[in-house]
């Protein structure tokens, strides 16, 4: 049986991520367990589908991808005619997405998963939370959301005016830390607040959570 | 201060001064904008009326990103130069062309735009039949392994290669020492990453495909620094890479971007 087949695992951000586009999709697929325990991640045979040793990897009828981001980009335009829109026609508007897309990846998520890794990874392998580098990263996190409040204050989304890959790509990161006390700085910013609400609401995004 | 240093020190340091060519001028703030044409030679530059800003400074590796994929495409634009040793970047004007106050921002007519690898997909897209196609051409597929290498770099290269170049350069042009040890294992990591290129590279003639594309223009900037220093052994040491390197920064578009620094 050829199709979609996701190589990940259920808990990992960046699996979600990949999961929630094909819901979005609504695209059938198969999510085949990496057992990161075990380090079959930096083993072969999944190093032959993403030698940087990195979940997820994706097949879709032999075609290969890896890093999520590229994956849910490819979802995105080879299936445009199913399920949500996650993109924005017209060369300017898909501009604006790429952009929204490189502020998930280099302001947003690297401070974002710094403080999902502190305050709850860590935990399940016996570290302890580091408040020091939570309070500093909270800090940054701070700055980048007031850009957003702003932003959310002049569009309903963060690219335009309907959910696309951009609002997609933090949900997995933004549920965690709602369960940790960063929480709070989304609560205090209505704008940010809502559209937090809104996208992790989305039946794609429910369908994720273990 | 050059946008690597943005992502390592927050907030900026005083800076102090050392003599050195890399510095930008005391009269930076006055200088004029600077406009350009690639089809003519660096200087003098001719009088354009262009439709593309680029807000900026010739030796920030994400500046330099986007002069690259401008020139490639043969497209004329104008280099506004950004006072970063006055701060000009965490203040308005330009806080309103990029709220995270980070240089490059560019202009085309009404369309404003930061984050420079989102610019680059931009002007490869909206002006696919100029100049070099810096996109794979073909399907979604094609296109996607485009993506891949995009993300490669953006994700897995430049986190590890921009902090050896900080290490390595720009401490040093703001007085501060370069921590050995942090080198070292950055390095570590580095040389991980580049053996995954030489494999791929065995395979493919650029790191998406047969023909040069944006995966492979927006690791310019940071090997260009890399390969000023101690650093470039580890590019040199293995053959597919070291060819690529060397093949990547031969284009002529990217001879222009490097020679805007010594004006």
């Amino acid at each position: 049986m050829a199709g979609i087949k996701v190589f990940g695992h259920p808990a990992s951000t960046a699996t979600r991520r990949v999961l929630i586009a094909l819901h979005e999709k609504e695209l059938d697929f198969e999510l085949v367990h990496i057992d990161l325990k075990d380090g079959e991640h930096k083993k072969e045979p999944f190093l032959s589908r993403n030698p940087f040793g990195k979940i997820p990897a994706f097949e879709d009828g032999g075609f290969k991808l890896f890093e999520s981001r590229a994956i849910t980009q490819y979802i995105a335009h080879e299936y445009a005619d199913k399920g949500n829109q996650l993109l924005s026609p017209g060369s300017k508007n898909m501009a604006i997405l790429a952009m929204g897309m490189e502020i998930e990846a280099h302001e947003f998520d690297s401070v974002a998963s710094k403080l999902g890794w502190e305050q709850i990874f860590k935990n399940f392998f016996g570290l302890t939370t580091d408040q020091a580098v939570v309070k500093e990263e909270e800090v940054k996190l701070g700055k980048v959301l007031d850009n957003y409040e702003a932003r959310l204050g002049e569009s309903k989304y963060l690219a335009c005016d309907h959910f696309t890959l951009v609002d997609l790509h933090h949900i997995p990161v933004i549920q965690y830390l709602l369960g940790t006390p960063t929480k709070k700085l989304f609560d205090e910013r209505p704008h940010v607040s809502a559209w937090v609400a809104d996208i992790t609401s989305r039946p794609s995004s429910q369908k994720v959570l273990l | 201060m050059i946008t690597i240093l943005q992502s390592q020190l927050l907030p900026p340091p005083p800076i102090k001064l050392r003599h050195s060519s890399l510095l930008f001028s005391p009269s930076q703030h006055s200088r004029p904008n600077l406009k350009f044409t690639s089809k003519s030679s660096p200087s003098p530059p001719t009088i354009t009326m262009a439709s593309i800003k680029v807000h900026g400074v010739p030796m920030s590796t994400a500046t330099m990103r986007v002069l690259a994929a401008l020139y490639e495409k043969d497209l004329e634009f104008e280099l506004i130069p950004v006072d970063m040793r006055a701060g000009a970047h965490k203040q308005e004007p330009f806080l309103s062309l990029n709220p995270f106050g980070q240089i490059p921002a560019l202009q085309d007519g009404d369309l404003t735009l930061f984050e420079s690898r989102a610019i680059t997909e931009y002007i490869a897209d909206e002006y696919s039949e100029k100049g070099e196609k810096l996109m794979c051409p073909g399907c979604n597929k094609v296109k996607a392994l485009t993506k891949v290498w995009l993300n490669v770099e953006g994700q897995q290269f430049d986190p590890i290669a921009s902090k050896i170049a900080f290490e390595r350069i720009f401490k040093g042009m703001f007085g501060m020492t370069t921590d050995p040890a942090a080198v070292q294992e950055l390095e570590g990591k580095l040389v991980r990453v580049l053996d995954i290129y030489e494999a791929r590279l065995s395979k493919s003639e650029f790191l998406a495909c047969d023909c040069f594309t944006l995966a492979d223009l927006h690791h310019l900037p940071v090997i260009h620094y890399l390969m000023g220093t101690d650093s470039k052994a580890l590019f040199e040491s293995r053959p597919k890479v070291c060819e690529w390197v060397k093949k990547i920064t031969a284009r002529p578009a990217w001879a222009k971007v490097v020679d805007l620094q010594k004006q």
